[in-house]
């Protein structure tokens, strides 16, 4: 099945259960083809299922609803406004630009869509509404720190992925809405069997499609595709294509089938080639962004929390229904759901670098909402004052309330809610900067051969200071030709400390690649609102130049280079000489950098997170 | 309530998670060990059970028309009103519902700690408070799922709160003071940030969820779900039996906690332990022997040995440990390290 029939599929599937299915993630740019699957799931959703978009920086008065001041102000008591998501209820919720959705209201979200309902506490009302709602989220994230949060993709049943549209694709409908409103009364009576559920668990165990949720979504996509075929019954078929649709797309690990019974009569249908001719879409996703964001290879995916699972011990598990039969299946839905998996995979599969980067994700994206001077997390309220702030409309009113009486005595007109400058209240804002601290740590040979261990000993005390100041830290690691991120900003330090611990060395040293690497990783943090230091651990010997021409010559020079750059864009930094004595060479790259420099035999614990507080505090002064 | 309007999934119905279950059923034995953090990967079942055990809490005796829920029978935590009603008369009181109140994300702070009302203040310009959330959880369990993302303001609220068991309100004009005693249940990924070290340690127990690997204890965690949402009254029928004996066990439990003995040499295992460990302060032994005492007393044992100590102890200690930020990851393993230290393999 091509991937268009499978969107097809995907919309009448989640026009059958939204609420049940979760939602539906696309990522694509806007498109005409996108446009259309979203017509065409308006057209299978029943004409009274409301349907509504979202911008992803909806405010939590309109998500959840609170006062409605002008009848409150009419009626003089509270009236009580629904939000949007007690308005799609029994619909579907699209989010526009779902991967600048914030950790909170993506949270907000998924409470809605776990309970079926929403509690809400706010603006002095106590509300509760039904939340029967699906998601679909349109992701056009495009590079490698745009993806929509973890917890939301983990509802949602569907992953589809529009990078392969061209011009002349078309989206041809499966089924009609008469189909869907057949199949969505047939749903509650659908049954599937044991073995089915054991062979789709045993599949997403298999895929590292970790999440039990995830299962869930898969039996559930198996019922649904059942009923829409008008049977009571889950097939064989049902479960692989369920499979596919469900689990393919979440696959972290390449699972690996036993060689006796490989899929080769088995499996993978003849039609399921197509995902290979798709670009590659973090490939290219890198090249649009321009200069170099280090890509994340196979090799930077050994630190990472891979499901313990291997498709063996998954196999082995006891099944109790003949143990060949159940095999057998599990390693037919296991062949039709890898099928779906493009070659070349560990490479593109945007969920697994979705994995590393999930906790940068959750704290770092607030940065558009930083902008502006009203911005930030509310702390409290204050009386109006010059400063242009917004409205609280609660905290006026409760402020104008206890004087009505002696207002409406003196002149106010009756029965009108009297408010008066003096009582106007605002919400104050506290715009938290936040710090991001970049180590660039040096794995090369020359390094590992002198001192790579107390390079990370000495990055350990610099993070631990990291976490006293509660800042972020992100990792980035250059050795051979290239330098990594190792670690996406994250507050989780001891994400931090494993990434570090599990460093290996060895290869050249890109000195100007890790410093271009930095200088790019600090701008994004910049843009974001943040303020950046950047530490850099090395012996400053550069002998890749920044094509991978292997040379201490263009090394250095090219490492020069970048520094100068670095220097220019004014972020502040930390240059931590880890050669066994001072040397110039670093020195002058410190210098060039305009970094602190700091001889690593001279750095103990507390000098050096002494220098990190100073170089922080300098930071206003000189950026 | 909540839970009687809504199905919940059975709290007996949830396949394994036991740390997690001892927990929390430790804690509804005897609150005073502290609330119960539950950190773990997504789609573990945290809410389902939170949720759960609110269905399995015995009903309490409730001031009649006191808006904090005070404890006739407990002089010393009444409210300014139920005082003023003592000073005139007996109190009279009526069973309710153990209340398990739900701090719903985007909460704003009028709603936390309570405010001016303002449809009385509108419609009489009457100055009268209305209580908050703070006040509805008193004597009962305030839940924060997603408590890794709370409002920093919040959390400042809270962690007073919940150290001293009384809200004070100075707002709107208004200066009230009101109980406020809960057990504090919390859940987060902390892949999605850490918890201030100050609200940690108004947690008694912490507990780790794991997404279960055994491939039939997920076929099984996937089936029993599915029957739930296909018919919810069924299967909440269906497990009804367990839910009620795991309800006598709690009310028994706590009608023989103050009976139980903690022989000495428990003590001085405890002890031993924490030091061992290097736990700060005295809370983390406290808490450990409170946690053994209320699972021996669920358990129906006469006395606290050692082995309930032992089955506590992961989870009265892994938060406690002095804070090494980058260890951790390691937390459960040194505690495991220390329990076959100290108790043998």
């Amino acid at each position: 099945m091509n991937f268009e029939a499978e969107a097809a599929l995907t919309a009448s599937l989640f026009a059958v259960d939204p609420h049940a299915l979760g939602g539906v993630c696309i990522r694509s740019c806007a498109n005409p083809f996108r446009d259309n699957w979203l017509q065409l799931l308006r057209d299978l959703l029943p004409a009274a299922a409301p349907l509504r978009k979202i911008p992803c920086n909806i405010e939590d008065s309109r998500l959840l609803g609170g006062l409605n001041l002008a009848a409150t102000l009419r009626a003089n008591r509270p009236v009580a406004e629904r939000g949007v998501l007690a308005c799609v209820d029994d619909g579907v919720l699209i989010v526009a630009m779902a991967e600048r959705l914030s950790a909170h209201t993506a949270s907000l979200l998924c409470n809605a869509l776990e309970q079926g309902e929403i509690h809400v506490e706010r603006e002095g009302l106590r509300l509760r509404h039904p939340t029967r709602i699906g998601v679909v989220a349109l992701d056009e994230g495009i590079a490698e720190d745009e993806f929509v949060p973890r917890c939301l993709l983990d509802r949602c049943a569907f992953l589809l992925d529009f990078a392969a549209v061209t011009a002349r694709t078309v989206l041809v409908p499966e089924h009609e809405r008469s189909q869907i409103d057949a199949a969505r009364a047939l749903l509650p009576k659908v049954t599937i069997e044991t073995t089915f559920v054991q062979a789709l668990c045993a599949t997403a165990m298999a895929l590292g499609a970790g999440s039990v949720r995830v299962s869930m979504l898969a039996v559930h996509a198996a019922r649904v595709l059942a009923a829409l075929d008008g049977r009571l019954a889950v097939t064989q078929e049902d479960a692989e294509t369920a499979g596919r649709l469900v689990l393919a797309p979440r696959a972290s690990v390449v699972p690996q089938m036993n060689p006796k019974d490989a899929p080769e009569d088995t499996a993978p249908p003849a039609d399921a080639a197509p995902p290979a001719e798709q670009p590659a879409p973090p490939q290219q996703r890198a090249a649009d962004a321009g200069d170099s964001p280090p890509l994340r290879d196979e090799s930077s995916q050994a630190p990472a929390e891979t499901p313990p699972e291997t498709p063996q011990e998954a196999s082995q598990q006891p099944p109790q229904p003949s143990p060949a039969d159940l095999q057998q299946m599990q390693d037919v839905v296991l062949a039709a759901t890898q099928a779906a998996i493009p070659s070349g995979l560990l490479s593109q599969l945007r969920l697994q670098g979705g994995a590393q980067r999930a906790a940068g994700n959750t704290l770092g994206r607030f940065g558009a909402l930083r902008k502006g001077g009203a911005r930030g997390r509310p702390t409290g309220v204050a009386p109006a004052g010059a400063e242009r702030s917004r409205l609280n409309v609660m905290e006026t009113l409760r402020a104008a309330a206890p004087w009505q009486s002696v207002r409406g005595r003196t002149g106010g007109k009756a029965g009108r809610l009297d408010i008066r400058p003096e009582d106007l209240r605002v919400t104050r804002y506290k715009q938290r900067s936040r710090t991001l601290t970049i180590f660039a740590v040096d794995a090369s040979g020359s390094s590992a051969l002198n001192r790579l261990a107390e390079t990370k000993g000495a990055a350990e005390l610099l993070l631990a200071d990291c976490y006293v100041r509660r800042d972020q830290v992100a990792v980035i690691a250059f050795r051979g030709r290239v330098a990594e991120i190792v670690l996406p900003p994250t507050r989780s330090l001891v994400r931090a400390k494993r990434s570090l611990s599990a460093l290996p060395g060895g290869g050249g040293t890109p000195l100007a690649a890790a410093i271009d690497s930095a200088a790019l990783m600090a701008a994004q943090a910049q843009r974001r609102g943040e303020s950046a230091i950047v530490v850099m651990l090395t012996d400053g010997r550069g002998n890749v130049a920044r094509d991978g021409r292997l040379g201490r010559e263009p090394g250095q020079v090219d490492a020069m280079s970048a520094a100068r750059k670095f220097a220019a864009a004014g972020i502040s930094a930390l240059f931590v000489d880890t050669s066994p004595r001072p040397q110039d060479l670093a020195r002058d790259l410190a210098r060039g950098m305009n970094a602190t420099y700091v001889p690593l035999p001279f750095a103990d614990a507390r000098s050096l997170s002494r220098l990190v507080g100073a170089a922080n505090s300098r930071r206003p002064a000189s950026g | 309530m909540p839970a009687n309007a809504r199905a919940v999934f059975p709290f007996s119905a949830i396949v394994g998670q036991d740390e997690m279950k001892l927990a929390l059923l430790a804690a509804a034995v005897d609150p005073t060990i502290g609330g119960v953090l539950v950190f773990g990967d997504r789609g573990t079942g945290k809410s389902t059970a939170l949720r759960g055990l609110a269905a399995l809490l015995p009903p309490m005796r409730v001031v009649v028309g006191c808006r904090y829920g005070c404890d006739p029978d407990n002089e010393d935590a009444l409210c300014s009103e139920c005082r003023e009603r003592a000073a005139t008369g007996a109190l009279k009181s009526r069973l309710a519902p153990v209340p398990v109140v739900d701090m719903p994300l985007g909460v704003t702070e009028d709603r936390v700690v309570g405010a001016l009302d303002l449809e009385r203040a509108l419609a009489h310009g009457e100055r009268a408070f209305e209580p908050g959330l703070l006040a509805r959880a008193n004597r009962g369990f305030l839940y924060i799922d997603e408590v890794n993302l709370l409002e920093d303001h919040l959390v400042d609220l809270l962690i007073d709160v919940a150290a001293s068991g009384e809200n004070l309100v100075e707002r709107d004009g208004l200066s009230v003071r009101h109980p406020a005693r809960f057990v504090l249940v919390g859940s987060g990924n902390p892949e999605e940030g850490e918890l201030r070290p100050q609200l940690l340690d108004r947690f008694g127990l912490s507990v780790e969820v794991k997404t279960p690997t055994e491939l039939d204890q997920r076929v099984e965690v996937i089936k029993r779900r599915d029957e739930f949402e296909r018919d919810k009254v069924a299967f909440t029928a269906r497990w009804k039996r367990q839910d009620d004996q795991l309800r006598r066990r709690i009310v028994a439990g706590r009608k023989r906690l103050s009976s139980i003995q903690t022989p000495q040499s428990v003590l001085e295992t405890a002890a031993r332990l924490c030091m061992l460990l290097g736990t700060d302060g005295l809370r983390a032994e406290l808490t450990l022997i409170r946690a053994a005492r209320s699972l021996a007393s669920f358990e129906q044992a006469g006395k606290v040995d050692v082995v309930h100590l032992r089955r506590v102890a992961a989870s009265s200690l892994r938060h406690r440990l002095r804070r090494d930020p980058l260890d951790e990851s390691g937390s459960t393993a040194r505690v495991e390290r220390a329990l076959t230290e100290t108790f043998g393999p």
